[in-house]
């Protein structure tokens, strides 16, 4: 390393010493080879880091209470996994399934409403010129700023005098206003949708909501498929909002379901760690899915999200 | 452009202005409204009626003055300044060893190191939380092994724990972001810097870092500040681990407590009108400062 200090070298007034390094090819591929076994250490340590609790995780969803206790928690002992899911699917009345379909719907149904509301939002911001159109994205940009918790409280008071607490809707209507949502929306509209093409639509006597739904929307699948993903994984991973909402464990989300589980050990007990465990190991498979499988459009959304 | 069209182009965002005075407006309204009154309750609380009072900017003061909310304050800022640089610093460090790599591995490292990005911030609390149980984790055994016994769960291991765990969840993420800011770096930068002599640790540290630096710095200030809104992981800890993690731990579990456990709707309006303000100031003045120095 010391060798090939550049400014070391460039400082130097006589240039013959140059020749004489580039003559060391050799040595230097060999170094290179050395530098390249460095990093892959550094990077198969990185992934161990990365990998190791979900290997675990894994390991442990396959083990009976006994087996989780008493043996050596990164390697397998006796096959238990179908008695697990079992267990899981079947505690009190199948609660666990309850779950999952209230995550599904709350995720699924909030995030396609919001990415319609934010397509629609971000076309209009994006495209037309109306009075007030900059206050409106003022609003977008500084909600960003608000803490959930700000919002969250006054929202419970007021959801609880319309009744709407612990209903379906005091998830979904939040959901339906996505600010983030629409300024992805704007961004994505000003870079597909050209003008000259809404001009062309409007000279050949196309209505605005027929160039919306028929014309915009179709150009607009990649940006609307990642809104819906990001917003989706945002849903399903809300903790603090549902915790504050939703009162009855028959509305729960999983993560709340799962949160109480782990907490039933230390406030009556019941020690449902193998259940805990097994209902972690299901909930990530949707939402790893999901990811793998739309993986072109979060790459987009995420280095979107970094320059907010 | 022509006047009915403006119109039918304010008419595509109604539902989100609708919603936003609905979700964003009127909750934000009614925050600050609650956060000037206070409720007391006549008698001892049993049965007796209670009044509502005007009480002006009393519970703003009153929270200002909280040992409880600025020690929870000051708690949660300290521990960001901590791990936020160093979850960069790890993704940086990673995100470089990343694009040196020249193999075919790559992609394989790239997915192994997004597995905890796709993992819900809830559920990798959960499985950490019984990776560190000393009944059922892995690492006591390993501990053991090397002959140290650590115990997690113990007061000042606190936040070292969940900050283990915060920088497991992030790193991923952080360091997919930093190595798309290193992709887009001119490749004949670096056969320029090969050509001069230029070792590959040299290229990063003088090409590759500063390249990205300004990001990293946005970013993790901005994490800083928002990581004052913490919750989840200190409320999961507290689940498992009341003994060690109180129930005015961050900001937002002490207006979660005023609000559902004691019932003072009032004061914890007033606190969150604050840690807003606080936040709001706080981004505003980084963002200035820093679009300053680019110009």
């Amino acid at each position: 390393m010391v060798l090939t200090q550049p400014d070391a070298t460039a400082t130097r007034p006589e240039p013959k010493a140059r020749p004489v390094r580039r003559l060391s090819r050799p040595d230097r591929a060999s170094r290179t080879r050395g530098a390249q076994r460095f990093l892959l250490l550094g990077l198969v340590l990185a992934t161990t880091y990365s990998v190791f609790p979900v290997w675990w995780l894994i390991v442990a969803a396959t083990k009976d209470q006994v087996g989780l206790y008493q043996t050596n928690g990164l390697w397998f002992s006796d096959f238990h996994l179908w008695e697990n899911l079992e267990q899981l699917f079947t505690y009190n009345d199948g609660i666990f399934l309850r779950w999952v379909a209230n995550s599904f719907l709350y995720a699924g149904v909030g995030s396609l409403g919001g990415t319609l509301v934010a397509l629609a939002a971000g076309y209009g911001l994006a495209r037309f010129d109306f009075p007030g159109r900059k206050a409106v994205f003022a609003c977008v940009v500084g909600s960003f700023l608000v803490p959930i918790a700000m919002l969250t409280l006054p929202l419970y008071l007021l959801f609880s005098e319309l009744g709407l607490i612990n209903t379906v809707w005091a998830m979904l209507i939040p959901c339906f206003i996505n600010p983030f949502s629409v300024y992805l929306a704007k961004v994505y509209t000003e870079s597909a949708i050209p003008y000259e093409l809404l001009e062309a639509a409007r000279l050949d006597g196309a209505g605005e909501i027929r160039i919306f739904f028929s014309i915009v929307l179709r150009m607009m699948t990649t940006g609307g498929a990642t809104v819906f993903l990001l917003a989706f994984v945002g849903t399903w991973n809300a903790f603090f909002f549902p915790l504050t909402m939703l009162r009855g464990e028959e509305m729960w989300t999983l993560n709340l379901g799962l949160y109480n589980w782990s907490g039933m050990r230390m406030q009556s007990g019941v020690d449902l760690t193998s259940l805990v465990i097994t209902g972690c190991l299901l909930s990530i498979l949707p939402l790893a899915i999901t990811m793998i499988a739309m993986r072109r459009y979060w790459r987009t959304g995420v280095t979107l999200g970094a320059l907010k | 452009m022509i006047r009915s069209l403006r119109w039918k182009g304010a008419a595509f965002t109604a539902p989100f202005q609708l919603g936003f005075v609905f979700v964003y407006l009127l909750p934000i309204g009614y925050a600050v409204y609650q956060s000037l009154f206070v409720e007391r309750r006549s008698g001892l609380g049993l049965g007796g009626g209670s009044t509502t009072e005007f009480v002006g900017l009393d519970n703003y003061e009153r929270g200002l003055t909280d040992p409880v909310f600025l020690g929870a304050i000051g708690r949660v800022f300290l521990f960001a300044c901590v791990q936020i640089p160093l979850m960069l610093g790890v993704a940086l460090l990673v995100a470089l060893l990343l694009d040196a790599l020249t193999s075919r591995l790559t992609s394989a490292f790239r997915i192994g190191l997004l597995v905890p990005y796709m993992i819900p911030g809830v559920v990798a609390t959960i499985v950490w939380v019984n990776v560190y149980s000393p009944d059922v984790g892995p690492l006591t055994d390993l501990g053991r092994l090397f002959g140290w016994s650590w115990n997690f769960f113990a007061p000042e291991m606190v936040w070292p724990s969940i900050g283990n765990l915060l920088t497991w969840h992030g790193i991923g993420y952080n360091m997919l972001i930093i190595y798309a800011a290193l992709q887009a770096v001119p490749r004949e930068m670096f056969d320029a810097a090969r050509v001069d002599g230029a070792s590959e640790l040299r290229i990063a540290l003088s090409i590759k870092v500063p390249y990205v630096r300004g990001a990293l710095v946005l970013t993790g200030m901005l994490s800083i500040i928002h990581m004052l809104q913490i919750f989840n992981e200190p409320q999961l800890f507290r689940s498992v681990t009341p003994q060690t993690v109180d129930a005015n731990f961050t900001p937002i579990m002490i207006i979660f407590n005023q609000a559902f456990a004691s019932g003072n709707y009032n004061y914890a309006a007033a606190l969150s009108v604050l840690l807003a303000l606080f936040l709001g100031v706080a981004s505003f003045l980084f963002y200035r400062l820093t679009t300053r120095e680019a110009d």
